[in-house]
C-alpha cells in the first residue's frame, strides 16, 4: 500500500487546497480594489454633499416694509420708468432704523444697512413694478441677508474667535440674535440659486445662467454630433470598401478620441472664431467644439453597435432582394440603434463636464444676464463652478459643492439612462 | 438623414453671418485674474442699476488679456482689458501695428500680496530679505558666489526665526502674483546684497561681465543690460521641493495652510481678509499686512491695478462710458466704496481725482 505509485489523482488532490486557496486571494483581491474605489466615491460624495447641501437654503430676515410714496421718490407717477428707478434701499434702511432706534452712528448704520443683501431692493421692485397699487401699503417681506449674516446663520462663522479674526463683529452678531429671538430670521429654500446668473454677491448667485448656456451648448452638440457620427459609422461599417485609406480614416477616429480636449479649444478658436468670426463666449461654438470632441466617442461607439449585428440580418434582408441600402436601414440600423444612442448619452455625459475647450474660446467669464440664444455670451456649469472655486468669499464654497452635486445629478441620470436604453432595447444574438 | 444635415449646414452659414452683421450690444472685457473680482462686481452695479446690459468678464491674466485687446479693432475683440501690472512698451507696438491707436489707461487701486500661515502657528515676522534667502533657486553663498539654495529650515536664513522647515505654496509662473512677488520681494530681497545690487544697476559690458564673474554667473545668461541678468539670477524660485506650486486657486492654499501650520503661503489681500480666523498675514519689514498699511505705502508687497479701455470703441459699443463713470465714481473705488468691501485697496483722493477726470476726458496713454 505505501509503495503505491504517485497517481495524477494524487497530484490533483495534493494540489487542491492550494489551487483553492490562490482562488479565494484573486477574489479577495478583486473586492478589496472593489471596496477601495467605493470607498472614495463614497468621501467624494460625503465630503461634497456635507460642504454644499447648505446652500440650498438662504437666510431670510422678514421686514416690516411701507411702500411709502416719499421715501421712494415718485410722488403721484406710476409708469414703469419711475417705478424702475425708485429708492427701494430707503424702504429697507427705513424699516431697520424702526427695529434699531439706538442705532445711530453713520459708520455703525452702514454695518446695520449691509446685513440685507444688496440684492433685496431690486426684489421689492420687481414686487411693486408687478402691482402698482401697492403704494402706500403695509406688509411684512421675507428679504435675503447679506452672505456674512447667513454664514453666520448657518454657524460657518466661529464665534468663539476674537473679534478682529471675524468677518462680523460682536455688535452685528448681537444685531442678528435679536432679529432671530423676534422670529423674523429664517432659512428658507434658495430658488434663487436655481434661476438666477452668477453675480459677485454669493447670496444673489445662481446656476440658471451656467445651465442654459451648457444646454444650448449640449443641444447644437447632439444636433450636429448624432447625424454626423451615425453616418460616418454606417458608411465606415457598411459601404466603404476596406484598403489602406479607410484603414488610415479608422486609425486617426481612435487616436482623435485620445486627444486632449483643450487641442480641440484651440482648434475651435482658430477656426470658428477667428476664420468664421462667430462671437467669442458663445454657447454655440462651444457646442461645435464640444461636437468635434465628442465625435469620435459617437463613432466608434456606433461602429460597435453596428459590427454586433450578425451578418444573417444582413444576408437575409440581401436574399429577398434588398438593396445594400434597404438593408441597412430598414434592417441593420433600428438594431444597431440602442447602441449608438448609449454611445451619444455617454459622450454628451462627458461634453457636458468638460470645461478645457470651453477655457480657449472665452466661455470661462462673468456672464450675469440669462442667455437668451446660442449665441448670446454665456458660460457652462463645470466652469461656473471653476469660477466660483476662485472666488474669495466664503459663501462661496458652499455654493461651489452645491453645484457640483447639480452637475453630478445631471451625469449620472444621463448615463442612468444610458444603462437603461440598453437594458430595454439591447438585444442579444 | 441627409435633409436634416443640408437643413442644419444652412442653418449655421446663417447664424455665422448674421453673427458677424450684427452689433455688440455689450461690453466684452477680459485681462487678469486679479483685477476680475473687483470688475466683476462693477460691472453687475452697473448692469443692475442702469439701462444697459451687464458687461462680460473674461478671467484670461493680465498678458492674455493685452494680446486679445491689442489684437484690432472692431467688435470682435474686447473693449477693455484687466491689467495687474502696467502694459509693456511691446505691448503698445503690437497694438499700434493692428490698429489700436489710443488706449486709456486706468488706475483703479492697489492689491496687497499676503505671505501668511495657519493661526495655530507663530506668527513670523520676516524681512524681504529673509524671504529671498528662503526662496531665491541660487543666494549669495560664503566667499561671495552664487551656489544652489542651501537653506533648510527659516533658522538657517535668519537665526531668529523659528526652526521649521522652508514650505511655501504659491502660484505658479503664468500668475500674475507671482510675477509681482518675484519682483517685489525676491528682487528687493536680493538687493540687500552689494553686488547684485550694483549688478541690477550696471551697463554696458565692461561694468556686467566683471560682476558675473565674481558673482559665478554662467556667461549663458549674458545681457548688456545688468537689470536684466539681475532678473534673471534673482527672480528664479528654487526648485528642490521648498515652494510648491499650488495653482492659481487661492482657496485651494488657505485648506493646504489650514491643514499643514508649518507651511506658509503666497496670495492676494482680498484672500486674507476673508479668512482672517483661519489663517495669519507675516509681517514684513515690520509691518504686517492690512488695508491701511497697504493704502499708505508702507506694506511693501503691494502693486497698483489697472484697466485699458480702446478708445475707438467709445460711443461704438453701448455702455462703455457708463462702465467708466460707475468704476470711477467714489461709491465704487473711494475710500468706502463697494471695491473696498471686497479688498480692494483705493488710491489717495488727489490720484483718483486725477484718474476719473483724465477718464471722462478720454486722454489717451502716452508712455
Amino acid at each position: 500500500m505505501a509503495d503505491r505509485p504517485i497517481t495524477t489523482l494524487d497530484k490533483v488532490n495534493a494540489s487542491l487546497a492550494r489551487r483553492y486557496a490562490k482562488e479565494r486571494r484573486f477574489r479577495r483581491a478583486g473586492l478589496m480594489a472593489i471596496a477601495t474605489g467605493l470607498l472614495f466615491v463614497l468621501l467624494l460624495f460625503t465630503s461634497i454633499i456635507s460642504n454644499g447641501y447648505s446652500a440650498f437654503w438662504q437666510t431670510h430676515v422678514k421686514l416690516d416694509i411701507t411702500f411709502n410714496a416719499e421715501q421712494l421718490g415718485i410722488g403721484d407717477a406710476r409708469d414703469f420708468e419711475t417705478l424702475s428707478s425708485a429708492d427701494y434701499a430707503a424702504l429697507i434702511r427705513t424699516s431697520l432704523k424702526k427695529i434699531f432706534p439706538e442705532v445711530r452712528d453713520r459708520k455703525e448704520r452702514r454695518k446695520l444697512y449691509k446685513m440685507i443683501s444688496t440684492g433685496a431692493p431690486l426684489l421689492l421692485r420687481e414686487i411693486l413694478i408687478s402691482d402698482p397699487t401697492l403704494v402706500g401699503s403695509h406688509h411684512a417681506i421675507w428679504l435675503p441677508a447679506d452672505d456674512d449674516i447667513d454664514m453666520l446663520v448657518k454657524g460657518q462663522i466661529d464665534r468663539t474667535q476674537p473679534e478682529d479674526a471675524r468677518r462680523l463683529n460682536n455688535q452685528v452678531i448681537g444685531w442678528v440674535d435679536r432679529l432671530t429671538e423676534n422670529g423674523v430670521v429664517e432659512q428658507q429654500f434658495n430658488t434663487t440659486f436655481f434661476t438666477a446668473g452668477d453675480s459677485r454677491e454669493p447670496e444673489l448667485a445662481g446656476i440658471g445662467g451656467a445651465i442654459t448656456g451648457s444646454l444650448y451648448a449640449l443641444l447644437v452638440t447632439l444636433l450636429l454630433a448624432f447625424p454626423i457620427g451615425v453616418a460616418t459609422a454606417i458608411y465606415l461599417e457598411e459601404f466603404a470598401p476596406k484598403n489602406r485609406w479607410t484603414d488610415l480614416i479608422e486609425i486617426n477616429i481612435n487616436n482623435l478620441a485620445a486627444v486632449p480636449s483643450i487641442v480641440f479649444g484651440l482648434l475651435g478658436l482658430a477656426l470658428f472664431i477667428n476664420i468664421v468670426g462667430l462671437p467669442r463666449s458663445a454657447p454655440l461654438v462651444g457646442g461645435l467644439v464640444l461636437t468635434l470632441m465628442t465625435l469620435p466617442t459617437i463613432i466608434i461607439a456606433s461602429r460597435a453597435a453596428l459590427k454586433s449585428v450578425p451578418p444573417s440580418i444582413r444576408e437575409a434582408a440581401m436574399g429577398i432582394g434588398a438593396s445594400k441600402m434597404q438593408t441597412v436601414f430598414h434592417h441593420v440600423l433600428p438594431q444597431a440603434l440602442p447602441g449608438m444612442l448609449t454611445g451619444t448619452i455617454i459622450g454628451m455625459a462627458q461634453a457636458l463636464g468638460e470645461t478645457a475647450p470651453l477655457l480657449m474660446i472665452g466661455m470661462v467669464a462673468f456672464v450675469v444676464d440669462i442667455p437668451g440664444g446660442p449665441l448670446d455670451p454665456s458660460t457652462a456649469l463645470p466652469v461656473q463652478i471653476f469660477l466660483w472655486a476662485d472666488s474669495p468669499e466664503r459663501a462661496f464654497v458652499e455654493r461651489t459643492s452645491a453645484a457640483i452635486m447639480v452637475l453630478l445629478a445631471f451625469l449620472i441620470s444621463m448615463n442612468l439612462l444610458a444603462v437603461l436604453l440598453r437594458k430595454k432595447f439591447e438585444r442579444r444574438w | 438623414m441627409i435633409n436634416k444635415r443640408t437643413v442644419l449646414a444652412a442653418a449655421l452659414v446663417v447664424a455665422a453671418t448674421s453673427a458677424t452683421a450684427a452689433s455688440r450690444d455689450y461690453v466684452s472685457i477680459v485681462g487678469s485674474s486679479t483685477v476680475y473680482p473687483f470688475a466683476t462686481v462693477v460691472a453687475e452695479t452697473f448692469g443692475k442699476t442702469t439701462k444697459y446690459k451687464t458687461p462680460k468678464i473674461e478671467s484670461t491674466g493680465s498678458g492674455g488679456g493685452l494680446k486679445l485687446f491689442c489684437a484690432g479693432v472692431g467688435i470682435e475683440h474686447p473693449d477693455i482689458t484687466n491689467a495687474s501690472r502696467r502694459i509693456k512698451k511691446s505691448e503698445v507696438a503690437l497694438c499700434n501695428k493692428n490698429g489700436v491707436k489710443e488706449i486709456i489707461e486706468v488706475k483703479v487701486g492697489y492689491d496687497g500680496i499676503a505671505i501668511a500661515n495657519s493661526k495655530t502657528a507663530p506668527l513670523f515676522k520676516l524681512s524681504r530679505k529673509d524671504l529671498y534667502l528662503a526662496l531665491a533657486k541660487q543666494v549669495p553663498g560664503a566667499q561671495g558666489k552664487l551656489i544652489d539654495n542651501p537653506y533648510k529650515s527659516w533658522k538657517d536664513v535668519n537665526p531668529t526665526l523659528p526652526d521649521i522647515k522652508i514650505e511655501v505654496l504659491g502660484p505658479p509662473p503664468t500668475s500674475g502674483t507671482r510675477d509681482a512677488f518675484s519682483e517685489l520681494v525676491l528682487g528687493a530681497g536680493a538687493q540687500a546684497f552689494a553686488d547684485l545690487k550694483s549688478l541690477r544697476k550696471a551697463k554696458g559690458e565692461e561694468a556686467v561681465k566683471p560682476l558675473m564673474i565674481k558673482l559665478g554667473i554662467p556667461m549663458s545668461v549674458y545681457n548688456k543690460r545688468g537689470k536684466k541678468v539681475f532678473k534673471t539670477v534673482a527672480y528664479s524660485i528654487r526648485e528642490d521641493g521648498a515652494y510648491i506650486e499650488a495653482g492659481e486657486n487661492d482657496n485651494l492654499i488657505i485648506q493646504k495652510l489650514e491643514a499643514n501650520p508649518n507651511a506658509l503661503g503666497v496670495f492676494g489681500f482680498s484672500f486674507l481678509e476673508q479668512n482672517a480666523d483661519k489663517v495669519q498675514g507675516s509681517i514684513v519689514d515690520g509691518v504686517a499686512p492690512a488695508f491701511e498699511s497697504i493704502a499708505d505705502g508702507s506694506y511693501p508687497v503691494s502693486r497698483p491695478l489697472f484697466f485699458y479701455v480702446k478708445k475707438a470703441h467709445v460711443g461704438r459699443i453701448p455702455g462703455i462710458k457708463g462702465y467708466l463713470a460707475e468704476f470711477t465714481s467714489n461709491k465704487a473705488w473711494g475710500d468706502e466704496g463697494y471695491l473696498t468691501d471686497k479688498g480692494m485697496i483705493p488710491m489717495p483722493k488727489q490720484e483718483r481725482l486725477q484718474f476719473a477726470s483724465d477718464v471722462k476726458n478720454l486722454k489717451p496713454l502716452s508712455l
